[in-house]
C-alpha cells in the first residue's frame, strides 16, 4: 500500500536572518524575565532588611534598664517597729520611705517641698516592691545599711539611655569667675566665652519671629472690620517686635525661660543652669552643688535644644541624674522584668510574661481541639465520605472558611461563647476556640492534601494483603501524611499566634496585670499586648511595643523553623 | 516467538486435561462497568490450581480489569459495578456474606509497580501475619519472616539487614520483597499485575523464575504484556481484546495453534 504524503516543512535554518533575530529575541526575553525577578527579590528584601532594622533598632533599649545602686538603710522603726520579724509585719513596712531617704541623702540641698517629690519620682514605684521582696526572702537585712539596685522611672531611664534629651556639648574656653550667693551663681569672664551659646539663643528667636510672622500672615486682611480680630492680630505683632529687636542685636544679654532651649553649665563637679545670658556674664541657679574641693578650671556648656516644658524630665531631673552618673551609682542592667513581670502602666515595670503565658494557654486550647478534629476530618472526607454533591457541598463551604475575615469568627465568638454558652470573658479558653474555629478549615485543607500525596500503590498494598480499609489508612497512608499534616498545623499555629481581631470581640484586650495561671484566666496575648502598647502615649513602650514584636517574631520563626525541620526529618521518598 | 515450554515433569499440571479437576477460580458471566463504559465484556474462564494462567491482550482490553476482580480490588473504585459470577474453590466470592477482607487473605496480590511499604524489610513481611494473627509469638513471626523470604528467594540477599528500609533495596528486590510480603499469609491465589514491567531483563529472569517454583504452593494469574514471559511461566493462557475474552487455553496451544484470527494476528505481532 502506497500512501501519498504531505511533504514535510523546511527546516531550521542556523544561519537566516529570521533564524538570528528570533534567537536574540528569545535571549533578550530571558534575561529581561530573570532582571525583572531580580529587582523583585532585591526591593523585597531591603523592605524587610529596613522593617527588622527598624524594630530591631527601637526594640532593642526595652531589654535594658538603669538602676540606681545606693546605700539603703533597712531601718527597724520603720520596718518592724514592734520588732517581732513577723512576716506579715515585714510585708506591711514602710518600703517607700527608705526609697525616699537613701536617695536624699544623696542630695542634701533638695529642700523644698516640690523638688522633692521631683526628687523621688526619679525611681520607680516598683523599688519600694524590690526591697520589700529582698526583706522578705532575708529577714536578716533589718537594721542593716546595704547597697541595692532601686529601678529607674522610665523617663530617667529614657534620658540615661540618651532617647529623651537629645543635647550637644560645648567645651568651655577660657577661664570663668564664679560667685555663688545661695543657689544663684555669676560667672563672669574676660572674654565673650557665652558668645557661641547666645548666637544659638537668638537664632532660636528668629525662627519665633518668622513663625509669628507666618502667624500673623494666616489672618485675613480685614483691619478695623472686626475688634476680636484686631485683638487677635495685635497679639503676635507687637510679640514680633519685640522678639526681632532681641534678636538682632548680638550683644543684648537674654533672659531665659522654660520655652526656649536649655544651658546647663558643667563645672567644678556641678551643674548650673543658666537663666540669664550675656556674651560675658551669665547669671545661673545652681542645680548640682560644686564639689568645694574639685579647682579644675575647665567647664562645658551642654545645650538642650528642645524646651524644658516639652521635654519629660526637667532640668533638675538632668542634673540629679548626671551627678548619680558622675558618682558612680548608675548601672546598666538586662531588663529580666520585661519578661517576668505582667502588664504595667507604669512602663519600666510592664513586662511580657502575662500575655507571653496567655498566648501558651491559648494556642494549648486551639490544638487540642483542632489536630483531632481537623486531621479526622480531613480522613473521614478524603478517605471515607462518599464523593456526592453534598461531600463537593462541604468541600467548598471549608475552603470558603478560610478565607473569611477573623474579625467575623470574632463576633461569632462573642455571639455562641460568650452570650448564649456564658463562658468567662478575656479567657484563653474562648480564645483558644475561637482561633480554633479560624484554624480549622487550614489544618483540615493541609491534611487532605498530605493524604492526597501519599501514592495510592501503599494503599493498595495494604488493601492487598488483606488490611481493611481502616486499616490501611490508620495504619499506612496516615503516618505516611503526618509530615505534612504536621506542617500545616504549625503554619496554622503559626498564623492563630498572631492573630488580634477576633481577640478583641471577646474582650482579651482588657488591660491584665496578673499572669493567668488556668484557661479560664483572664488573659492577653502577645499580639494583643503589642496593640495595646503601641496605643500608649509613653515613650518607653515604644520600645516595648517593638520589644514585644521581636518577641512574637521569634517566636513565628521558630515555629517555622520546627515545621521546615519535621518535613525534612520526616519526608519520605517512594 | 512459537517457543514452547518444556514442563518440568514434577510440577507439571495435566496439561492437556486441565478441568478434569475442579478448577481452583471460575468465571461465568463477568461484565464490569465503570460508569457507563462497559469495559469487560461476558468474559467465562476456569483456572485450575496449582499452575499459572497468563492473561495477555492489548493494552486497555480488560486484562487487569479482570484480574482486579479475582480479589475484589475494585470494590475501591466507587463507580465500578460487577455482575456475574465468580467462585474461588466453588464459594461465590461476590456473596455479601462474604468479609473482603478475608477474601484478600487468601487472594495475594503483586503489582505493577514495585510498592513495598516505606518501613523495615522486617516489617514488610510480617504486617500480614500480624495482621491476620497468624503468628502467635515473635519466634512464629520471625519464621514465618524467613521462610516468605526464602520463599521469594530474598532471604539471602537481605538476611543482614532486615531493619533497613524496604524502599532502600533495588527494584527487582523490592519486587521480590512485594512476593514475600503475599505469601506470608499463606494465600492460595496470587495475582500478579505485569510484575516484571518495572524491571530489567536479569530482575525479571529471576521474577520468572520464581513464578514458576511458586507455582508448585500457589494459584497464580498474571497479566503481562510479554508475550514471550506469557509463553515462558505460564501453563494456560487467555488472550483479552476490546473487553472480551478472545480465546483461552493451554499455552503451547495458544502460541503455536490459535484458533482466533485475532489472536493469531496480536502473537505474532501483527496489532498491539
Amino acid at each position: 500500500m502506497i500512501e501519498t504524503r504531505p511533504p514535510l516543512p523546511r527546516g531550521v535554518d542556523f544561519e537566516a536572518p529570521e533564524t538570528v533575530l528570533r534567537v536574540r529575541r528569545r535571549y533578550a526575553s530571558e534575561r529581561r524575565f530573570k532582571a525583572m525577578g531580580l529587582c523583585a527579590v532585591v526591593f523585597a528584601a531591603s523592605f524587610v532588611v529596613i522593617l527588622l532594622g527598624d524594630i530591631l533598632r527601637k526594640g532593642m533599649p526595652a531589654f535594658s534598664e538603669h538602676r540606681v545602686v545606693l546605700p539603703v538603710a533597712f531601718d527597724v522603726g520603720k520596718l518592724d517597729p514592734k520588732g517581732t520579724r513577723d512576716m506579715a509585719e515585714l510585708r506591711a513596712g514602710d518600703y517607700a520611705a527608705l526609697v525616699r531617704e537613701s536617695l536624699r541623702a544623696q542630695f542634701p540641698e533638695v529642700s523644698e517641698r516640690k523638688e522633692r517629690r521631683l526628687l523621688d519620682a526619679l525611681v520607680s514605684t516598683g523599688a519600694p516592691d524590690d526591697l520589700r521582696a529582698a526583706v522578705l526572702a532575708n529577714p536578716a537585712l533589718v537594721g542593716q545599711t546595704i547597697s541595692m539596685p532601686l529601678l529607674l522611672s522610665d523617663d530617667a531611664d529614657l534620658f540615661l539611655k540618651g532617647e529623651s534629651a537629645r543635647n550637644s556639648r560645648l567645651m568651655g574656653m577660657g577661664s570663668l569667675e564664679l560667685a555663688v550667693q545661695g543657689k544663684t551663681a555669676t560667672l563672669t569672664a574676660a572674654q565673650d566665652v557665652f558668645g557661641a551659646s547666645l548666637a544659638m539663643i537668638k537664632a532660636g528667636l528668629a525662627k519665633t519671629a518668622t513663625e509669628l510672622e507666618a502667624e500673623l500672615a494666616r489672618f485675613p486682611a480685614l483691619a478695623g472690620t472686626n475688634a476680636l480680630l484686631d485683638a487677635k492680630r495685635a497679639e503676635p505683632s507687637s510679640r514680633i517686635a519685640d522678639v526681632r529687636a532681641r534678636e538682632g542685636d548680638a550683644a543684648r544679654a537674654e533672659t531665659l525661660d522654660a520655652t526656649q532651649p536649655s544651658l546647663l553649665l558643667v563645672l567644678r563637679g556641678g551643674i548650673i543652669k543658666i537663666t540669664e545670658l550675656a556674651p560675658r556674664t551669665a547669671t545661673g541657679q545652681v542645680l548640682l552643688p560644686l564639689d568645694p574641693r574639685n579647682t579644675r578650671p575647665d567647664w562645658e556648656m551642654v545645650r538642650y535644644l528642645v524646651p524644658e516644658s516639652n521635654r519629660r524630665v526637667s532640668d533638675a531631673e538632668i542634673a540629679w541624674l548626671e551627678g548619680l552618673r558622675a558618682r558612680g551609682f548608675i548601672e546598666k542592667g538586662f531588663a529580666s522584668r520585661f519578661f517576668s513581670n505582667g502588664d504595667s502602666r507604669e512602663p519600666e515595670l510592664a513586662g511580657i510574661r502575662g500575655a507571653l503565658i496567655g498566648s501558651v494557654l491559648t494556642l494549648l486550647v486551639t490544638l487540642l481541639l483542632c489536630l483531632p478534629i481537623g486531621v479526622g476530618a480531613a480522613v473521614y472526607l478524603e478517605e471515607f465520605a462518599p464523593k456526592n454533591r453534598f461531600t463537593d457541598l462541604l468541600e467548598v463551604n471549608i475552603n470558603n472558611l478560610a478565607a473569611v475575615p477573623s474579625i467575623v469568627f470574632g463576633l461569632l465568638g462573642l455571639a455562641a461563647f460568650l452570650n448564649f454558652f456564658n463562658l468567662p470573658r478575656s479567657a484563653p479558653l474562648v480564645g483558644g476556640l475561637v482561633l480554633a474555629l479560624l484554624v480549622l478549615p487550614t489544618i483540615i485543607i493541609a491534611s487532605r492534601a498530605a493524604l492526597k500525596a501519599v501514592p495510592p500503590s501503599i494503599k493498595e498494598a495494604a488493601l492487598g494483603v488483606g488490611a481493611s480499609h481502616q486499616q490501611a489508612v490508620f495504619q499506612h497512608v496516615l503516618p505516611l501524611a503526618m509530615p505534612g499534616i504536621m506542617t500545616g498545623t504549625i503554619i496554622g499555629m503559626a498564623h492563630a499566634l498572631g492573630e488580634t481581631a477576633p481577640l478583641l470581640m471577646i474582650g482579651m484586650v482588657a488591660f491584665i496585670v496578673e499572669v493567668p495561671h488556668a484557661i479560664t484566666d483572664a488573659a492577653t496575648v502577645l499580639p494583643v499586648q503589642i496593640y495595646l502598647w503601641s496605643d500608649l502615649p509613653e515613650l518607653a513602650f515604644q520600645a516595648k511595643t517593638a520589644a514585644t514584636i521581636m518577641v512574637l517574631l521569634g517566636v513565628l520563626f521558630l515555629m517555622n523553623g520546627l515545621a521546615i525541620v519535621l518535613r525534612r526529618q520526616f519526608e519520605r521518598r517512594w | 516467538m512459537n517457543q514452547s515450554m518444556k514442563p518440568d515433569p514434577a510440577t507439571a499440571m495435566p496439561v492437556a486435561s486441565p478441568l478434569a479437576a475442579a478448577p481452583k477460580i471460575a468465571a461465568r458471566g463477568v461484565n464490569v462497568y465503570y460508569g457507563d463504559k462497559h469495559a469487560l465484556k461476558d468474559v467465562n474462564v476456569e483456572i485450575p490450581e496449582k499452575s499459572v494462567m497468563a492473561f495477555i491482550g492489548p493494552s486497555g482490553c480488560g486484562k487487569s480489569t479482570f484480574l482486579r476482580c479475582i480479589n475484589r480490588m475494585n470494590d475501591t473504585i466507587p463507580i465500578c459495578r460487577v455482575t456475574g459470577d465468580i467462585t474461588i474453590d466453588k464459594r461465590d466470592i461476590y456473596d455479601p456474606a462474604l468479609d473482603v477482607v478475608l477474601l484478600r487473605a487468601r487472594v495475594g496480590m503483586v503489582f505493577q509497580k514495585p510498592n513495598p511499604f516505606p518501613k523495615s524489610i522486617y516489617e514488610n513481611v510480617a504486617y500480614g501475619p500480624r495482621l491476620h494473627g497468624l503468628a502467635p509469638t515473635k519466634t512464629a513471626l520471625d519464621d514465618i519472616v524467613e521462610a516468605s523470604l526464602r520463599r521469594a528467594s530474598l532471604f539471602d540477599e537481605v538476611k543482614d539487614r532486615l531493619n533497613d528500609s524496604g524502599t532502600s533495596l533495588s527494584g527487582g528486590q523490592q519486587q521480590r520483597l512485594c512476593i514475600a510480603r503475599a505469601i506470608a499469609v499463606s494465600p492460595d491465589v496470587i495475582l500478579m499485575d505485569e510484575p516484571c514491567s518495572a524491571l530489567d531483563p536479569i530482575a525479571t529472569a529471576k521474577i520468572e523464575e520464581l513464578i514458576d517454583e511458586l507455582r508448585a504452593n500457589f494459584t497464580i494469574v498474571i497479566v503481562t504484556h510479554s508475550m514471550q514471559q506469557a509463553a515462558r511461566v505460564s501453563q494456560r493462557t487467555a488472550f483479552f481484546h476490546l473487553g472480551t475474552l478472545v480465546e483461552e487455553g493451554a499455552t503451547d496451544q495458544i502460541f503455536t495453534n490459535p484458533r482466533e484470527r485475532r489472536t493469531q494476528d496480536y502473537i505474532t505481532g501483527r496489532f498491539g
